[in-house]
């Protein structure tokens, strides 16, 4: 409080927390300016972007905490006629994931990229930070798709950067998948529009919750809605069998980058698909039919990645692959939700947190390798165990919490959705969950296993920087603690409009 | 027919049009021209659907939205084409190795 | 071929349905919400322009096209990140197209500045006009003009980030002084935002020739135009 006080002695228009979320808009936008402007020091501005970023969003969080959830009317003239910020616990998280993780790969991606590489790097980069700030602040459908377009065009152009040819073709394929999903989102965001007249999501939800003549007729023109942004949502986060531009694109990009894809970027568009799923289509989608489809979906994409992965016998590609698998895990939120509320709620959110954490970690772990060894052959590892030992390590707890083996946040999060699925009888989805553990187990330790076996043919090792095994490193240790802070995390949970959260029983 | 649901349904056209050029097509540049078709089709369809009533001039949002749209559809194309020219220049073709489905 | 067939005879039935769904979803659309609509005419006195269209824009929706003239700073940035090579076709000395470059890149400057003003009550506006004003760095480029080698580092650079820059700094400036993101004190709003368009033409302008070009100015020795003039 002192501090608050000491703050609030300067002559300020506004509360503090207006501040904190302003400087996360603001912040990475002038970075990308100034990289633009000054590419010599890129570098530089780069790093301390996101520790400012980390500084802002702890102080959206103090902020949030005290007072609850925060909305800003960006103009002052508020929804309907102009843009409406939101932030709550789930915003919050996804805020608090976002930079973590990226102050930790901002640290990495100092030692990564050389310094011709580097001034591409890092305005693109805050680019993307800037996307997914304001994409998980906005309320608004509209607002949101242009953070969309924002998050997918720097995500390919990062994808592309070394310019080898898998790169160039991922990225590609992957610019496409992507443009594709906007446009049919955009189609979903038109029709509601024409439909109620707003873009903004509280009152779209308020729209679709009272009963009225213009919703009945409406329905029809909400159900394609829900449709083709759902569709387009799905194409973006790459659920089976949208996940085709997946492993390519992730598989090819320089390590930092496929950490920020796997971690953070496709997390964007299932976070606004949670968001629309559970505020404004809810009363559409309460029928079981729907959701059970979703479940389906996770659960065959749970399945079909982990054998993909473990076929796999290159190290990104089945990481790659063990990220379609992990977001399988996030779709079985839809038939769990509408019965086991909270409990859902948790463990998605928990395995959002704790995936981006580990996958991040593992990324970093297959650059780290990448660079030693000069391949990324797992068969060819060759007792990194002994000469690459912190990587080794990063990858070993990375790998504790993507397996779900307590106490790693990733045991958490599975625990939580294992307890829903009992509570509700649905067994089926017990057994997917216990058989994904299982699976993913087997990809992981065939890895470690590979760590400790000399390979046929030697190759030439490299120096790996210190700060590269390190942020990995911490990464990693983050996952598997994570697990012991569950109710913090999941009381931030709890912040929210009644508005949001009327329908799934927090 | 009112006028504007009329072109509304061109709009449903050409997104239609622009989504099979889009799947079928494997030559790059056919698909990127078949998104800015699929792009054409839903800003005709927000730009008419803001003017169905008779009594009532257009809606400026929508108008304000489309122009949102068309720079960032610009931006996009912008940069699938260079890609395009650089997936040409380095894999001596212009379509997407045949890996998966798609 | 094979797959493209049964690719077609899944695809067009499909797609049949779709496009009946989709018609029928708006066909069936209620009556237009007018709401909205009154809303933004009823604070038409207050957005400091006449045009509800560069109302609703620079003013009621101006977080947007802030993010908006991001997403076109991005695809610059993501071209030159490509490292294209200069495509090297030499544009032979030609009369005509000469003289024709001089006559008309005076008369699209004129247009630009034209639909820049004309956008505060009338259809244009920033867009429009930075349209034309790439259109004619374009035309000069294809006529063999070039930016001299002083302009292409860091003149041209502000150029390009002006619009945006000056976006953040009205950004900042209304947050500190009216609390709110992009709040315009009402007596000051035109003024708020014609200096917004005045830059953001400019940006827009160089952005796009600069998209067009696609080679990243003053990679080599050899300099490339992304400007007007």
């Amino acid at each position: 409080m002192a501090i608050e006080n000491a703050l609030m002695t300067f002559p300020m228009a506004f509360p503090l927390v207006s501040l904190f979320a302003v400087t996360l808009i603001l912040l990475p936008l002038v970075g990308v300016i100034c990289c633009f402007l000054m590419p010599r020091i890129s570098r530089t501005l780069g790093l301390f972007t996101s520790f400012a970023n980390v500084i802002s969003v702890a102080g959206l969080g103090w902020q949030i905490l005290e007072h609850d959830s925060y909305r800003h009317a960006v103009g002052g003239w508020g929804a309907p006629l102009g843009i409406e910020l939101y932030a709550d616990g789930l915003s919050l998280l996804m805020l608090a994931t976002t930079a973590i993780v990226g102050l930790a790969i901002s640290v990495y991606s100092t030692a990564y990229f050389k310094p011709a590489a580097g001034v591409r790097f890092w305005p693109i980069w805050l680019c993307l930070l800037t996307a997914l700030n304001t994409l998980f602040l906005s309320e608004d459908i509209f607002n949101l798709y242009v953070t969309l377009e924002l998050l997918s065009l720097s995500a390919v152009a990062l994808t592309a950067l070394t310019g080898s040819k898998e790169a160039l073709s991922g990225a590609m394929r992957y610019l496409l998948a992507s443009l594709l999903a906007s446009l049919s989102y955009l189609l979903g965001v038109v029709l509601l529009y024409h439909s109620f007249g707003s873009v903004d999501i509280s009152i779209l939800t308020q729209q679709m919750q009272a009963p009225s003549a213009t919703l009945a007729t409406a329905t029809p023109a909400v159900w394609a809605a829900l449709g083709l942004m759902g569709a387009g949502l799905m194409l973006k986060t790459a659920i089976f069998p949208l996940h085709f531009w997946l492993p390519p694109a992730h598989g090819s990009a320089p390590a930092p980058v496929s950490a920020l894809l796997s971690a953070l970027v496709i997390k964007a568009s299932f976070y606004i698909l949670l968001r629309l799923w559970f505020t404004l289509f809810e009363p559409l989608v309460d029928s079981q039919a729907i959701n059970s489809l979703l479940g389906l979906l996770g659960c065959t994409a749970i399945l079909w990645g982990s054998v993909q992965a473990i076929r796999q016998t290159r190290l990104k590609l089945l990481i790659a692959y063990s990220t379609v698998a992990q977001i399988g895990y996030l779709f079985l939120i839809f038939p769990l939700a509408p019965n086991m509320g909270s409990l859902a709620w948790n463990g998605v959110a928990y395995l959002i947190i704790s995936h981006a954490l580990a996958k991040s970690a593992m990324f970093l772990c297959a650059g780290n390798l990448l660079r030693f060894g000069g391949h990324d052959r797992i068969a060819d590892l060759d007792r990194v165990v002994q000469r690459l030992p912190l990587t080794a390590a990063a990858f070993a707890l990375a790998g504790v919490s993507i397996m779900g083996i307590p106490p790693s946040g990733g045991f958490i999060g599975k625990w939580l959705l294992l307890e829903a699925s009992m509570n509700q009888g649905r067994w089926d989805l017990v057994a997917v969950i216990v058989i994904g553990g299982l699976l993913a187990a087997v990809y992981i330790f065939k890895v470690i296993g590979y760590t400790f076996i000399p390979a046929k043919v030697t190759h030439e090792a490299h120096a790996v920087s210190a700060r590269m095994q390190w942020s990995a490193l911490l990464l990693a240790i983050g996952a598997v603690l994570l697990g012991f802070l569950s109710l913090p995390v999941l009381s931030l949970l709890n912040i929210s409009d009644a508005t949001i959260t009327s329908g799934v029983g927090l | 027919m009112n006028p504007a649901n009329f072109y509304a349904l061109v709009g449903i056209g050409l997104f239609c049009i622009g989504l099979f050029g889009m799947i079928i097509n494997s030559h790059l540049l056919r698909k990127i021209l078949a998104f800015n078709i699929m792009g054409s089709g839903v800003f005709l369809i927000l730009v008419a659907l803001g003017r169905r009533a008779d009594n009532m001039p257009a809606d400026p949002v929508p108008h304000a939205m489309v122009i949102t749209g068309i720079v960032v559809a610009v931006s996009a194309t912008a940069l699938a084409l260079t890609l395009m020219i650089k997936v040409t220049t380095i894999t001596g073709q212009a379509t997407l190795p045949d890996e998966d489905d798609k | 071929m094979n797959r493209n067939r049964l690719l077609l005879v899944v695809l067009l039935p499909l797609l049949l349905t779709l496009a009946a769904g989709l018609g029928y979803a708006v066909l069936s659309l209620p009556e237009q919400p007018q709401y909205l609509q009154k809303l933004v005419m009823d604070n038409m006195a207050e957005s400091g322009v006449s045009h509800p269209v560069t109302a609703v824009l620079l003013n009621f929706r101006a977080y947007d096209t802030l993010l908006e003239m991001m997403v076109l700073l991005l695809a610059l940035l993501a071209v030159w990140s490509f490292d294209m090579t200069d495509p090297k076709h030499k544009t032979a000395p030609n009369q005509v197209l000469d003289t024709l470059t001089r006559l008309l890149t005076p008369l699209l400057i004129l247009v630009t500045a034209y639909l820049l003003w004309v956008g505060a009550h009338a259809p244009g506006g920033a867009f429009q006009a930075g349209s034309v004003l790439a259109a004619s760095a374009v035309l000069l480029s294809l006529a063999g003009w070039r930016l001299s080698n002083k302009l292409t580092a860091l003149p041209l650079r502000i150029v390009l980030v002006a619009g945006p820059g000056v976006f953040i700094i009205i950004s900042a400036l209304t947050m500190l002084l009216e609390g709110q993101l992009l709040k315009y004190p009402v007596a000051q709003a035109g003024l708020y935002i014609v200096i917004l368009e005045t830059f953001a033409t400019l940006s827009i302008g160089a952005t796009l020739a600069a998209l067009f070009l696609g080679v990243r100015p003053g990679k080599t020795d050899k300099d490339k135009g992304g400007k007007h003039k």
